[in-house]
């Protein structure tokens, strides 16, 4: 036998750790996918496929500025002594990564507001003349386009690698100790945005290009997974037993169900027989993807602080 | 420099809650939280059954990712004695020192920051002990400096059998439960 009894109850702590809620996982989702808009706006136009009219790469930046700015909402939202989140910006604490975050994002706006201005939307060239102008002067500068779309896909790059680093520098939660979580959350976070843009876009071409990118990225997502698992699996008992709580345990079903069936196989099998024109192109994969992300982010976050160094405290 | 750390004779530990009790009422923890705790551990295979009493706070590690992860340096190692505390006004309430740490030992404060064991840093400034310690009825907790050869802490250790808890978190907790 072997029995523990803690007469501690702390509120979001016991009987297990609920500290991060419903805020947490949004923000890593949306700041997860708007790295991979950022991504894949930053490609369209170092690859020059801005000049067709219709790219929907003049789209992808508001969008990504409304929900990535949704996303810090809901990060402050979290917050508990919220009148003193300006200390994040008195001071740049190099071993935390949600300092280097909170610098990443007042670094990629700049970068979501240069793209924006390459072509502003309509309503926004109606209210400010002036922002014409500024596209015109962009315009006529391939240099300066190219550049904005290297730093938006370096700036995306370093966004989407962050949602997955502030979780697996936690040591403590061995479900999320593990390495392959940023490039897992990166990946998803282009699946994700590959899935947005191949809903949206208007250029045929386009739409299949990025529908042909998501079947990658659903892929490799797959293979990720496989690999976090075998990492976690011969690792220490309390990895082992974290990575259980997805593949047996209690989120078995919703992981299975949401994240890998429908988030991951379904979609994928639907947009292959698309893409090779045995189907048309339904909208219903890519929301299929995108909610599948957001599901995973959920789990992962709550699983996450369900796992524990427990085994290490029997002797 | 010294480094306090407190050794807990689990031989000695009723699990009478007196250290939760004068704690709270040193520190004016509020209700419904605690800073310590006590733990009841039974293992073994009948008839051989063993049982464990300790009283648990934060361990005020060597490596601390508590202090690592936080974001604006709320949470920081102070000068005297290793002891890792919170600056209440730095804190942006963000959890993840609370996630961070292996032991659970940190909570929300209802007012909106991190909160956890300070070794009564306020009293030990004084030369006193942890009230925790001052009120133990079975003079279970010692509490000293772990650096210091000639100090009560370091010769229970260099006498006695002990263990600590998640050694293998690797954040070399500073306190430690002889058996």
């Amino acid at each position: 036998m072997h029995e523990i009894f803690t007469t501690r109850n702390n509120p979001h702590v016991d009987p297990f750790m609920t500290m991060w809620g419903w805020e947490i996982p949004v923000y890593l989702f949306l700041g997860g996918m708007v790295a991979g808009m950022m991504i894949i706006a930053g490609y369209f136009l170092f690859s020059g496929r801005h000049k067709e009219s219709n790219c929907s790469c003049f789209s992808i930046p508001f969008t990504s500025f409304i929900l990535l700015s949704l996303g810090m909402l809901a990060l402050f939202l979290d917050l508990a002594h919220k009148l003193y989140v300006w200390r994040l910006y008195t001071t740049f604490q190099i071993t935390s990564p949600m300092s280097w975050g909170a610098w990443i994002l007042i670094l990629v706006y700049p970068a979501l507001i240069a793209n924006i201005l390459i072509r502003p939307p309509f309503w926004m060239t109606q209210r400010f003349p002036k922002l014409s102008e500024i596209a015109g002067k962009l315009q006529a500068h391939p240099f300066f386009i190219k550049n904005i779309g290297i730093l938006n896909m370096i700036l995306g790059m370093m966004l989407g690698a962050y949602t997955g680093v502030l979780l697996s520098s936690m040591g403590s939660r061995p479900l999320w100790n593990t390495s392959l979580l940023w490039v897992l959350f990166l990946v998803s976070g282009l699946s994700a945005a590959a899935a947005y843009v191949h809903l949206i876009a208007k250029n045929k071409a386009e739409s299949e290009l990025l529908a042909k990118a998501d079947n990658g990225f659903l892929i490799v997502e797959l293979f990720i997974f496989v690999m976090l698992f075998l990492g976690l699996m011969s690792s220490a008992r309390p990895h082992l037993e974290a990575a259980q709580l997805l593949l047996t345990g209690i989120y078995a079903s919703v992981f299975w169900v949401f994240v890998i069936g429908l988030g991951i196989v379904i979609p994928l099998g639907l947009q292959l027989l698309a893409v090779n024109h045995k189907i048309k192109h339904t909208p219903i994969a890519p929301i299929m993807v995108i909610v599948g992300g957001l599901i995973l982010r959920f789990i992962i976050v709550s699983a996450g602080q369900y796992s524990h160094w427990f085994n290490a405290h029997f002797k | 420099m010294a480094r306090y750390g407190m050794v807990i004779d689990t031989r000695k530990c009723v699990g009478c809650q007196d250290c939760v009790v004068a704690c709270k009422t040193e520190n004016n923890v509020p209700e419904g939280y605690n800073r310590d705790w006590i733990v009841t551990e039974s293992f073994g295979k009948f008839p051989e059954i063993n049982m464990e009493i300790r009283t648990e706070r934060c361990h005020h590690c060597s490596e601390t990712p508590c202090v690592s992860c936080c974001p604006t340096g709320a949470s920081h190692i102070h000068d005297v004695g290793g002891v890792v505390l919170v600056t209440h006004e730095m804190c942006i309430g963000c959890k993840a020192c609370v996630e961070a740490c292996p032991y659970d030992a940190r909570f929300i404060h209802p007012d909106g920051y991190a909160d956890k064991c300070t070794f009564c840093i306020h009293r030990v400034e004084k030369g006193e002990n942890p009230a925790c310690v001052e009120v133990c009825p079975t003079y279970c907790m010692y509490f000293g400096d772990l650096d210091d050869p000639n100090s009560e802490v370091r010769k229970l250790l260099n006498s006695r059998k002990y263990h600590t808890l998640i050694p293998d978190a690797g954040t070399q907790p500073n306190i430690y439960y002889l058996v």
